[in-house]
């Protein structure tokens, strides 16, 4: 159940290797760290470790499936994630009043989603450019409303909720990545907007033809790719107890790349948020793992890169295999 | 005797363990037109796909003019002079003319390419074929009659022995269709051997020298077209014996004097001609007329994807405003579209993902979905409309045409609708399913309820509707009561007038 690509259900209920490749690729992998690295690696607070870095990751990538499965893209999450958190960052400073310093950065996700959204649908914008001018925008927003300095934040109730803190031992931003990852699983699955979503990255004019309003559905999964970057862009700023422009740089590649190593398709019409919550705890566990080994940037950076080809190149030679047998 | 241009013998294939070509001789004379027959499922196109080396065969031999061959894959079945025009045209629409007939074999001057010579010779292949057309033009703006003749040129670019013909006439008008029949005997007189595969038993027992029936994998028999009658053929085909074109049945429920739907004034962007008609409670009325008369228009425009204005659409009394589909959905309208691959269905997803997605909102209780009641639904389906499937996981590219459509039908059927707008229902399924589908359509309104009905074939339209709505040029030409037609050629006329 689990570990099915989420709503679509294929023919052959039997073992299907293409499904579980993420896990498998996931396992080897903390087998060569554990063989490499021997017992720090696999330890309890290195694991914790790695949750808690990849926690904003996963997050977003729970967001990106959506946008994803109807075969768009979202590239404008590494801008809101600066904006939502100096907004945080300054409205805490200026008020101290917690509801507003989480409540505008959500609705500044949701709204910069919509905006996306409805230039893609309604000006037929392509969503690679729509999203990345976006994400251009928002970064110099970024820079502009902080002046290029890092807003501290001193609100420790705040810092506790997102990220500090930690319940029963249990670290908060793993207790927000799960969360996260469950009402992801929830949404695709078991409701209607899920089913819809993969039906418009399947197949538009169908679901046109079935009575969906597609533009509707699609706009939506930009809403909720925003709404979760804010998320993150909280977490960020609650982990660090600051907030930067230069938060978020770069992460949707490294989002994109643990959604489609989890098994959802760039062409849309599939979605998995297990496989996406794997394929983010795969590429930290692949960074930690190169910083523990004692690995400098560059080469980490060469090998990290080398390993997304394989995985995606392994599971993509199985999914040939199967279509051949 | 003419000489056999190739022969296949033997030939099995299965897969996953189940046989679909259970020991097939085929064989194709030099000169002649061979038609395939068969059911969907049948095995024709994976018989093809053996032949031009897509798939490879469990056991069996092929010759080719004497000598046999190992079609491991579609190069091999190229140099031994194979050519197969696809169902789906394979022509790239953002190429010109000239260069999807000479894709991945330009002509070559040095490094580069020979534009003048290709154009010389592009034109020169579809002079001989009598087709009109720039070849500099981008076949995406061409009309799909003249893309067919372009991909035929294209098989012609380069010697050959053997044309595969895969339902060529499915989107040609008759005067297309006739025009393609003279090619195709021209190309005969040359002596190419043609296998021509299709579901339209008229042309095929028209156009074709010899005929080869399948059924279920194997062989049924294989003769001269004298041989066959259309009876003899069909009885081949669904393996009755008594088989004769669809007749019309008095229904058990009557035609109530209540309209169920009535549209008036109907006018769209091209089109002012201010359509009206009405549709009573378990009434059949069939929308027919040629390509681009306007049929399938006025039921795009009663479900909401086309824009139309000034329309008052009526549905059971209730005069009713539709702007989209959802708002044709609410008020009880479906509609079977004419592509089910690319209007009715996502392929890639499973019966079940198809069958729920305009039945979502019935199907979610207190904001989420009814897993239990979802597989209910598509079992239901699977079941009610004989769909020929494993279960409700089946992907949809697994299943054959007919079986597609069934479930497309399903999946409206599920949404209680009063009117059901049917667009070329039967459209490339086999006999089979055909007769099914006119079935459902039957017992449909039997229950007091209404459909309009599109199709090409007008045996189909006098077997079911109760009254025939004639459109040329996107107005109603004529208006007849299914009593008053004897044949099937006084209607011929009516769409030709």
């Amino acid at each position: 159940m689990l570990f099915k690509r989420d709503g679509i259900l294929k023919k052959n209920a039997g073992f299907d290797i293409t499904k579980y490749m993420v896990y498998i690729i996931f396992i080897i992998a903390v087998v060569i760290f554990s063989l490499w690295l021997g017992g720090t690696f696999f330890s309890l607070s290195n694991i914790l470790n790695i949750t808690r870095q990849t926690a904003m990751i996963s997050i977003m990538a729970v967001g990106m499936v959506f946008v994803i499965s109807t075969g768009g893209i979202d590239l404008t999450v590494s801008g809101i994630v600066p904006v939502a958190g100096l907004m945080a960052g300054i409205l805490l400073e200026k008020t101290g009043n917690i509801f507003l310093a989480v409540a505008v950065p959500l609705a500044i996700g949701c709204v910069v989603g919509m905006i996306n959204g409805a230039f893609i649908t309604y000006m037929a914008l392509p969503p690679f450019l729509m999203t990345l001018g976006m994400q251009f925008a928002l970064k110099g927003v970024a820079m502009w409303i902080s002046n290029t300095k890092a807003v501290p934040i001193y609100n420790q109730t705040f810092n506790n909720i997102f990220g500090y803190g930690s319940i029963f031992g249990i670290p908060v931003l793993l207790i927000w990545t799960i969360a996260f990852v469950i009402l992801g699983f929830i949404m695709l699955r078991y409701l209607p907007y899920g089913r819809k979503t993969l039906a418009v990255g399947g197949n538009k004019t169908a679901a046109k033809y079935s009575g969906i309003d597609t533009n509707k559905i699609i706009i939506k999964t930009y809403m909720f790719s925003g709404f979760c970057a804010a998320v993150a862009a909280l977490l960020y700023a609650g982990r660090t107890q600051s907030a930067k422009y230069t938060y978020g740089e770069n992460d949707e590649m490294s989002i994109i790349a643990a959604v489609v190593l989890g098994g959802t398709a760039m062409t849309g019409g599939t979605g998995s948020i297990v496989g996406a919550f794997v394929g983010s705890m795969l590429m930290g566990m692949i960074n930690n793992g190169l910083v523990m080994g004692g690995l400098g940037v560059a080469q980490q950076k060469i090998i990290r890169g080398l390993i997304i080809i394989a995985a995606v190149t392994l599971s993509n030679i199985a999914e040939h295999r199967k279509k051949k047998a | 005797m003419a000489e056999t241009v190739l022969s296949m013998n033997h030939i099995n294939k299965s897969f996953g363990g189940v046989p679909v070509l259970k020991n097939v001789d085929f064989s194709i004379k030099k000169g002649s037109i061979h038609a395939l027959v068969g059911g969907n499922g049948a095995g024709k196109s994976t018989l093809m796909k053996i032949m031009t080396g897509v798939y490879s065969c469990d056991n069996g031999t092929v010759t080719v003019n004497g000598e046999e061959k190992k079609i491991t894959n579609p190069n091999i079945a190229r140099d031994s002079g194979i050519r197969m025009i696809f169902q789906e045209l394979s022509l790239i629409p953002t190429l010109s003319v000239v260069e999807n007939i000479f894709l991945n074999h330009e002509i070559k001057k040095g490094a580069f390419v020979d534009k003048k010579e290709m154009n010389a010779k592009a034109q020169e292949l579809l002079d001989e074929i009598g087709v009109k057309v720039d070849v500099n033009k981008r076949v995406g703006n061409l009309e799909i009659g003249i893309c067919q003749l372009i991909e035929i040129a294209k098989a012609l670019s380069s010697a050959f022995s053997v044309l595969i013909m895969d339902e060529p006439t499915a989107s040609l008008t008759e005067e297309e269709t006739q025009n393609l029949f003279q090619i195709m005997r021209n190309l005969q007189k040359k002596g190419a051997s043609i296998v021509y595969i299709s579901h339209r038993l008229k042309e095929v027992l028209e156009i074709s020298d010899e005929i080869t029936v399948l059924r279920d994998g194997e062989v049924i028999r294989t003769d001269s077209n004298s041989a066959f009658s259309m009876e003899s053929l069909i009885g081949d085909i669904i393996g009755k014996n008594e088989a004769s074109d669809f007749e019309y049945i008095e229904r058990e429920g009557q035609i109530l004097d209540e309209v169920m739907l009535r549209v008036e004034n109907l006018s769209w962007e091209e089109n002012h001609n201010k359509i009206s008609f009405e549709v009573k409670k378990g009434e059949v009325v069939g929308l027919v007329g040629l390509l681009g008369s306007g049929r399938t228009e006025i039921v795009e425009a009663l479900f909401g994807i086309r824009k139309h204005k000034g329309t008052q659409i009526y549905v059971d009394g209730k005069e009713v405003r539709i702007r989209n589909v959802q708002d044709a959905v609410e008020n009880g309208i479906a509609l079977i579209p004419e592509d089910r691959r690319t209007q009715g269905l996502t392929l890639t997803h499973s019966i079940m993902d198809n069958t729920i997605l305009p039945n979502l909102k019935q199907l979610t209780k207190g904001g989420f979905l009814h897993l239990k009641h979802c597989r209910q639904m598509s079992e239901e389906c699977i079941s009610e409309f004989n769909v020929k499937a494993n279960g409700v996981n089946d992907m949809m590219l697994n299943l054959s045409g007919g079986n597609q459509q069934k479930v497309v039908i399903g999946k409206w059927f599920a949404t209680e609708p009063k009117v059901i707008l049917m667009d070329e229902p039967t459209a490339g399924v086999d006999i089979g399913a055909k007769t099914e589908i006119i079935e459902l359509i039957r017992r449909f309104v039997e229950r007091q309820k209404s459909v309009v009905f599109i199709s090409s074939e007008l045996s189909e339209v006098l077997g079911v509707c109760d009254r025939v709505i004639v459109l040329k040029d996107g107005g109603i030409t004529q208006e007849i009561r299914r009593s008053t037609i004897h044949n099937e050629e006084e209607l011929q006329h009516a769409v030709q007038a």
